[in-house]
C-alpha cells in the first residue's frame, strides 16, 4: 500500500511492515485519547521511521493517492487535537 | 479508527471542499491547477517570511553580543572606582543578556528547521504540479467525457493530498514565525522603553552613573590641584590650559 508521511512524502509499504504500522497507529490513537504527549510523540516517530526504513520512496512527481496518511511526527498534543477537530488545522490558504 | 484513517479523512475533507468550488466538473482540472499555482506562491512567501524572521533574530543576537564586552568593561571600571554595587549591576545585566542569547540561538535553530521543511515542501509540490499539468492536458485530449471524469477525480485527489500537506506546513511555519516575531518585537520594545536600555544603549543609567563618578573624581582632582596651586602661589594661565 501507499503511505504518506506528512511533511516528508509518499512510500510504498508491503508485507508485515503494514501490520506493524497499524499496531503503532492504534497505540498512537490511545496515547492521544489519554492526552499523553510523550507517548504520542514516540509512536508518531516510530511510525515515520518504520515507513522510511521499510518503505520504498515514491518519486516526487508521482500523483498516486495514498492508502494511509501518517500525521506529522512533531505534532504537539494541542496541534493534534486541533487537527482532528471540526475547525481543523490545515488552513484555507487559498482563500 | 486509528490516527492514520482520521488523518486521511481530514485531508480528504479539505481537498473535497476545495474542489467543490470549481464551477462544474469540466473546469475542475483548470480550477485545481490555478489553486496549485497559488499554493506554490504561498509556500515561496512562507519561506521568505521565515528567512526575514530569522534575520531579525540574528540581528538581535549580534546586538546583544556587542553588549557583553561593554558590560564587562563597565564592571571593571566600577570596581576600580570601588563601586561594587555598580559592578554587580553591570554583571547582572550581562548575565541576563547571555540568557537572552541562548534563547535566541534556540529560536534561530527552530526557524532554520521550518525553512528547510518548507523548502522540501515546495520541491515536492512543484514536481507534482508539473506532473499534474501534463496529465491534465492528456486527459483533456485523450478521454471521452465519462472516462475523463474518473481520471480527473484520480489526478485531483492525488495532488489534493500534497496540497493539504503543504498547506499544513505553511500554517505551522507561519505560527512559529509569528510567535518569534512577537517575541523579537517584545525585546525591541523593552529596549526602546528603557527597561533593557541599561545595557543596550550608550546613554544608559549605568553609563551616566559612571560618567558622574568619573566627573566627580575629576572635580575632586581639580580641587586638589587648585588647592595645591593656590598654596604654591597660583598660576591661572596653566589652569586654563589644563581645563581647556
Amino acid at each position: 500500500m501507499i503511505v504518506r508521511v506528512m511533511g516528508e512524502g509518499q512510500y510504498r509499504l508491503e508485507g508485515d511492515a503494514v501490520g506493524r504500522l497499524n499496531e503503532l497507529d492504534d497505540r498512537a490513537q490511545e496515547a492521544l485519547d489519554r492526552d499523553d504527549e510523550g507517548e504520542l510523540d514516540r509512536y508518531l516517530d516510530e511510525m515515520a521511521s518504520l515507513v522510511r526504513r521499510d518503505g520504498e520512496r515514491l518519486p516526487d512527481d508521482d500523483l498516486s493517492v495514498s492508502d494511509a496518511i501518517v500525521p506529522p511526527n512533531d505534532m504537539t498534543l494541542q496541534e493534534a487535537k486541533m487537527f482532528f477537530s471540526e475547525e481543523g488545522l490545515i488552513p484555507d490558504v487559498l482563500q | 479508527m486509528g490516527l492514520m484513517s482520521r488523518t486521511s479523512a481530514v485531508i480528504k475533507a479539505w481537498y473535497s471542499k476545495l474542489l467543490d468550488r470549481a464551477e462544474d466538473p469540466a473546469t475542475t482540472l483548470d480550477y485545481s491547477y490555478e489553486r496549485q499555482l497559488e499554493l506554490l506562491q504561498n509556500v515561496k512567501k512562507g519561506i521568505a517570511d521565515v528567512v526575514t524572521a530569522k534575520k531579525r533574530l540574528e540581528l538581535q543576537t549580534k546586538k546583544l553580543e556587542t553588549e557583553l564586552p561593554k558590560l564587562d568593561e563597565q564592571a571593571r571600571q566600577a570596581l576600580a572606582a570601588d563601586r561594587e554595587d555598580l559592578a554587580r549591576a553591570a554583571l547582572e545585566r550581562k548575565a541576563y543578556a547571555q540568557q537572552q542569547l541562548q534563547s535566541l540561538d534556540q529560536q534561530i535553530d527552530d526557524l532554520a528547521a521550518q525553512q528547510e521543511k518548507l523548502t522540501d515542501s515546495e520541491k515536492r509540490l512543484s514536481a507534482k504540479v508539473e506532473a499534474f499539468r501534463t496529465q491534465k492536458e492528456t486527459i483533456k485530449a485523450q478521454y471521452s467525457a465519462a472516462e475523463a471524469q474518473v481520471k480527473i477525480g484520480e489526478a485531483a485527489t492525488g495532488i489534493g493530498e500534497e496540497m493539504a500537506d503543504t498547506g499544513l506546513a505553511i500554517q505551522r511555519a507561519q505560527d512559529k514565525t509569528e510567535q518569534m516575531q512577537a517575541r523579537a518585537a517584545a525585546v525591541d520594545e523593552l529596549v526602546d522603553s528603557g527597561t533593557l536600555e541599561d545595557y543596550t544603549s550608550s546613554g544608559s543609567a549605568l553609563d551616566r552613573e559612571l560618567t558622574q563618578l568619573s566627573a566627580k573624581n575629576q572635580v575632586d582632582a581639580d580641587i586638589e590641584r587648585l588647592k595645591g596651586e593656590l598654596a604654591a602661589g597660583g598660576q591661572p594661565k596653566e589652569l586654563e590650559k589644563e581645563t581647556k
